[in-house]
């Protein structure tokens, strides 16, 4: 096949504001400290990027800013700009900056996602009714509404279907509180055990507090150029390899066709048509986990075992370690590290193939990152250097 | 789930009917009368074979647990946990999943593949589909 076109693009730049439970820091605040530290890690200056792209833009859950605010604030002069909630998940706005680059359209596009959750929570309905979102129509009248509640209806069929357990989704939320202990912008750092975990008060059955990610404040940018920078940069680039954006599935939390996964099926199986690269190849996976069982999704959806073996591949928690075969999650995840949305995996697997991570995988080479619940995901695979 | 819950219905253009369909005992879903295929939610084109014209159908109310939880977290206002969602899939045709309150039974009694019935909660103007397992009062 052609080369695909994604594989123009490199990220030159990664970084994070401080993150923190209550920052007391406006959304705007917060993206400006990421972008300029994003802009000058990429060997930049503001007056350098050309494109923006923000998930999910202005109006989107979890507060933030908009892609306008920035662009005004900085005085930016842009050849491109996008921002949006319908797209391939979180890292919707990497692929549209992606493509943006690979067209053509705009040669520095800063990409970010910010979150300030004080006073985050589940859906708003007015008990008056109007204007709630259709997704919701089926939802909301029966007191579902929580991402916890849908997420933990596919999570209850899965284990009814393959046996899974909660001491192996356990295993995903320990092995995230493991690994955030060594990043000191994590939220949670205490140890954890599987009693611990067992013992923490339910949510929405099968899932625990400790379930379920951890709000926060906080941004993440990243800087995507074209690979023609890279003998610019700084840095050693991380190329793009593959786009995973795939959308085969129906649209929609309850008529999804299949109970035991969600739409990072197809994001997976997409990103994978388009590279020669296998699961094999890849030394550390960063994948979603706003609820633990979304880890297990990812990792079958990924192919790293077989559909249902989710739970057994996580058990005994060696595997998915710093130091097993494929170490997961290696910042602490959205579990214990605080959710960044999708975005503090993306900055870790960065890090991990600069060889810059606070829990260094060794030769880091390949990493594969995928972002989102339900019926919107997506996911990216990354190289260490050109190809 | 203690007394009635406050319940936030919203229908859109095209779901009204779902939504007062109990005032006769009856459950109606979307069909097409080209094709004869219900779909779900409903909307103003059938998506098997694009035909217009479409109108509600009586169904059985009789269904399948597809997949539940136990909430336990106050997250609206009015709705007092525990209590049960999940979906349920109709007889006549599994394709086709309703959100629901699983209803009628004790929490730690519903299973992944319990047959169900519906029953209706009049609130307002609406008559909210719920689901109690077939045969029990």
């Amino acid at each position: 096949m052609d080369e695909p076109l994604e594989r123009r693009a490199v990220i030159s730049g990664a970084a994070q504001s401080d993150i923190g439970r209550r920052l007391h820091r406006s959304g705007l605040d917060l993206t400006i400290e990421a972008a300029l530290r994003a802009i000058d890690d990429a060997g930049l200056t503001v007056d350098d990027i050309d494109g923006l792209s923000t998930y999910p833009g202005s109006g989107g859950p979890f507060g933030g800013a908009s892609g306008a605010e920035l662009h005004d604030a900085l005085r930016l002069s842009l050849n491109w700009r996008d921002g949006g909630l319908e797209t391939s998940g979180q890292l919707g706005a990497v692929h549209k900056a992606v493509l943006a680059v690979g067209a053509g359209l705009a040669r520095h596009v800063l990409v970010f996602r910010t979150v300030v959750e004080g006073s985050g929570g589940p859906v708003r309905a007015s008990a008056a009714g109007g204007g709630m979102p259709p997704a919701f129509r089926y939802l909301i009248p029966y007191g579902a509404a929580s991402a916890a509640n849908w997420i933990a209806c596919y999570a209850n069929r899965h284990m009814h279907d393959y046996g899974t357990t909660r001491e192996q989704l356990g295993a995903v939320a320990i092995n995230a509180r493991n690994h955030a202990a060594s990043n000191p912008k994590a939220i949670y750092t205490e140890p954890m055990t599987m009693e611990d975990y067992l013992e923490a008060r339910p949510v929405s059955e099968p899932f625990g507090l400790y379930d379920c990610d951890v709000p926060c404040d906080g941004s993440t940018a990243v800087v995507v150029s074209h690979r023609d920078h890279a003998g610019d940069a700084p840095e050693v680039p991380i190329q793009v390899n593959a786009l995973g954006t795939a959308h085969r599935g129906r649209p929609s939390w309850d008529q999804f066709d299949d109970l035991t996964t969600m739409g990072m099926r197809d994001s997976a199986a997409s990103l994978w048509e388009r590279t020669e690269l296998t699961p094999e190849d890849v030394d550390t996976a960063q994948l979603y986990d706003g609820f633990s069982w979304l880890t297990l999704a990812w990792i079958e959806a990924m192919g790293f075992c077989q559909r249902g073996e989710g739970g057994p591949f996580v058990e005994d928690g060696t595997r998915i370690a710093h130091g097993g075969a494929l170490p997961l999650n290696t910042w602490g995840g959205q579990l214990s590290g605080g959710r960044l949305h999708g975005f503090g995996f993306l900055h870790e697997a960065v890090m991990q193939l600069r060889g810059q991570a606070h829990l260094q995988v060794e030769d880091a080479e390949v990493a594969v990152v995928g972002a989102g619940g339900g019926p919107e995901c997506g996911a990216l695979l990354l190289t260490r250097g050109l190809t | 789930m203690t007394g009635t819950p406050t319940r936030v219905v919203d229908p859109g253009p095209e779901d009204g009917f779902y939504w007062t369909s109990g005032a006769d005992g009856h459950l109606r879903i979307a069909g097409c009368n080209d094709c004869e295929r219900l779909h779900h939610p409903p909307a103003p084109v059938c998506p098997y074979c694009h035909g217009r014209g479409l109108e509600p159908k009586v169904v059985s109310g009789q269904g399948t647990v597809a997949a539940f939880t136990i909430n336990h977290q106050p997250f609206m206002p009015g709705f007092d946990p525990p209590y049960a969602f999940g979906f349920v899939e109709i007889d006549e045709d599994p394709t086709i999943r309703l959100g629901t309150n699983i209803v009628g039974c004790e929490l730690d009694a519903i299973r992944v593949g319990m047959a169900v019935e519906v029953t209706f909660e009049e609130y307002g103007d609406y008559f909210v589909p719920l689901f109690k397992p077939t045969g029990s009062t």
